[in-house]
């Protein structure tokens, strides 16, 4: 069996990297008519125009992503292999850690990879503002996601309302921001302390909640929140929303044409164009995505980490531990909501306008998914996640009302096929090695 | 029982009522240090809800519970929420059913028992965060302890391993193993033999018997298996429908009256008692 489990190891990169070839060929034959092709109204008369950078992405994931894929494939056999090889014998236990810790360089490296993608693709498509929107709404989705992930993922708290959260940080940056002058980063922390403080209101008398009913209660609460935003006319413009935001700066210098003040463009003599203020907030969200990525990271490995993970597993094995099931859950949705605040904050400032619609439940929907079709827990599980979700109504635009139907599909499907979520192995917090030292 | 020193624990009329079913009535016991104290029972004879009484996990309708505790003196458990019996009081338990955290490693598992520790040296998680040095000295510590029981019990090869992957009767030894990453001053162990097989039942009472011996931890031990509890007990307790029938060494139990009564049932005929258990 041993060789068995070689065997479906020793699939060569360069098989894999054949195998996404191809499909990604498929992609190219298929994208070119789909893609590539399209027609614009020019005056009243259709043209057939291109769109080869779109095209490009286009062939670009589908070969990335059938290399994940296949490797995620290989994973699973080789560690079900793994399993079904002893169900009793301790063995296996050891060989499935042996298949993970194999499997550990790998993510990384798709990890490493995927930072570097982010952090060039402004470069790539410095002029092209919608891939750039594109992906500063996919690196909201995954700072949202690493955000929930913290309360559904870690403490194993279902949370249906979790854009209340958001909701409340933008609003609070809103308000700030229009009405007392406050600048982004100003009303950043305050934001997500009010976040965090709604958070401990939530969690506060649903402590002996769990599963389904703690469901509802946040759903009720979600729509609560909204439902205020709606009615509550004076402080939050009601349906009419927020406008005029004010955007963030960047160390105070502002991104707008030139004017009195010293601006970005005009502090580095640069020529000003509007695309500056893109790829800047795409910088921002991508830094603020990656300082919450490094915060849950390290949290996780803390005391209070494994505490959340506890809980998810057993509340009362916990209890009989000594650990205060209060403070360990109500530590979860303050952290989770404060996450969820500051993502708030940022939709603000680059939307520069607020209003309840962008606060229903179907965005804690899409959140939840994230989640859940990621893995729960699993800190780029919420990043593919993000792609599928976020791109594939995007790239669904052409099929207008079908658009609906695909999504659901790949939702069923990833159900299906790993009902985990896409990487549903979880990383142990520390690891013990033979001579005693952590590793 | 010795009766120079104070009783470590001791249970005084002790009642738990659900509604009109009377499952603790008018207990008392009283436990002694270092010694391991045998509670056992036919099923439903409210041997685990005692267990809940003492740990925090229900309320009892009456009577105390008073922990002799050598650094905080006396402490009422029964006015105590669960969490605080095991992290101040330690008073630690184990459950019939076993409850581990499945998905979490085996070390993991034993980090989490040692949560309050490690949480005040991480200052509200902030020097955890930034790694300052004496929280990773305070992790250092907890990691060591964790690995010390986990040699002892013989689980060190397991220590990376998810605690649901592994068999049963190791899954038994990592929750004991994690209830002494608590510090127990008491032990209390529910059923931990059950489902064990004989050659791992031995190695049960060895170590149940070390600890009291040499590490000093009182046990509280419910178990059915008679070939464990008369063979460690120092002291049984025997209950029947929430009412203490018995008390005393093995030997005595064993041949009380009314405890065989309690096991095979009413004696009307003629016939002779065949007493069920025997080390």
């Amino acid at each position: 069996m041993a060789t068995l489990v070689l065997a479906t190891h020793s699939i060569s990169p360069a098989a894999r990297f054949k195998d996404a070839a191809t499909v990604a060929f498929i992609a190219l034959l298929l994208g070119i008519p789909m893609i590539g092709l399209t027609t614009v109204d020019q005056g009243g008369a259709l043209r057939i125009a291109t769109r080869w950078p779109t095209l490009f992405a286009f062939v670009a994931a589908a070969f990335a992503g059938r290399l994940v894929l296949r490797y995620a494939i290989d994973q699973f056999k080789a560690r079900k292999l793994a399993h079904e090889r002893s169900a009793a014998a301790t063995a296996a236990a050891d060989a499935v850690a042996d298949s993970r810790r194999a499997g550990r360089p790998l993510l990384t490296w798709v990890g490493w990879a995927a930072l570097g993608v982010a952090l060039s693709l402004p470069v790539f498509f410095a002029d092209n503002r919608y891939v750039v929107d594109t992906a500063t709404t996919v690196l909201i989705y995954v700072m949202l996601g690493w955000g929930l992930n913290v309360v559904v993922g870690l403490a194993g708290l279902l949370d249906l309302g979790y854009v209340a959260f958001y909701a409340v940080g933008a609003y609070t940056y809103g308000i700030l921001g229009t009405q007392f002058g406050w600048g982004f980063w100003q009303a950043l922390p305050v934001a997500g302390a009010m976040a965090a403080t709604f958070g401990i209101i939530l969690g506060w008398p649903t402590l002996r909640l769990r599963g389904d009913y703690l469901a509802i209660v946040t759903l009720g609460f979600g729509e609560i929140i909204r439902v205020i935003l709606v009615n509550w006319t004076e402080l939050s413009g009601g349906p009419n929303g927020i406008a005029s935001i004010p955007r963030p700066s960047f160390f105070g210098l502002e991104l707008k044409p030139p004017g009195d003040d010293p601006t970005f463009a005009s502090f580095f003599g640069l020529e000003y164009s509007p695309s500056q203020r893109i790829i800047f907030l795409y910088y921002l969200i991508l830094a603020l995505a990656l300082i919450t990525n490094v915060f849950v990271s390290r949290m996780r490995k803390l005391p209070i980490g494994r505490a959340w993970e506890a809980m998810r597993e057993d509340e009362i094995a916990c209890k009989a531990m000594g650990i205060n099931a209060r403070n360990v859950k109500l530590s979860a949705f303050a952290i989770g909501a404060m996450l969820g605040g500051f993502a708030g904050v940022f939709f603000a400032a680059r939307m520069g306008f607020i209003s309840p619609e962008s606060f229903t439940f179907s965005e804690s929907a899409i959140i939840l998914a994230i989640v859940v079709l990621g893995g729960m827990g699993s800190q780029l599980g919420v990043v593919l996640a993000s792609l599928v979700l976020v791109l594939l109504p995007e790239l669904g635009r052409d099929f207008a009302e079908y658009r609906m139907l695909l999504f659901g599909a790949a939702m069923v499907l990833i159900m299906v096929w790993k009902p985990g979520g896409i990487l549903a192995h979880r990383e142990p917090t520390m690891r013990y090695v033979a001579d005693g030292e952590k590793r | 029982m010795s009766a120079a020193t104070a009783p470590l624990l001791s249970v005084e009329r002790l009642t738990m009522r659900f509604g009109g079913l009377l499952a603790i009535d008018d207990m008392s016991l009283d436990v002694a240090g270092r010694q391991i104290t045998g509670v056992i029972g036919p099923n439903g004879a409210g041997k685990t809800t005692f267990f809940n009484c003492l740990t925090g996990f229900y309320k009892p309708t009456d009577g105390s519970v008073r922990l002799n505790h050598p650094q905080r003196g006396l402490m009422r458990l029964e006015a105590l929420p669960s969490h605080q019996v095991a992290h101040k009081a330690q008073v630690v338990r184990t459950f019939q059913n076993i409850r581990l955290f499945p998905k979490m490693t085996v070390l993991e598992n034993l980090m989490v028992a040692q949560h309050n520790a490690l949480q005040h040296a991480s200052r509200f998680s902030l020097a955890g965060l930034f790694g300052l040095s004496g929280y990773r000295q305070a992790e250092k510590k907890a990691m060591d302890k964790a690995i010390g029981w986990l040699k002892r019990l013989d689980l060190i090869d397991k220590a990376n391993t998810a605690a649901g992957d592994l068999p049963y009767g190791m899954q038994r030894r990592i929750e004991i193993a994690r209830a002494l990453c608590v510090d127990p001053l008491l032990l209390c162990l529910d059923e931990p033999a059950a489902g064990l097989n004989p050659r791992e039942s031995a190695e049960l009472n060895e170590l149940l018997k070390h600890l009291a011996r040499d590490e000093g931890i009182a046990i509280l031990l419910i178990e059915h298996d008679m070939s464990v509890v008369m063979n460690v007990s120092d002291h049984i307790c025997v209950l029947n429908y929430g009412r203490k029938i018995a008390e005393g060494s093995p030997t005595q139990v064993q041949q009380d009256p009314n405890v065989i009564k309690a096991y095979l049932g009413e004696d009307d005929a003629d016939e002779q008692l065949h007493p069920e258990a025997r080390p």
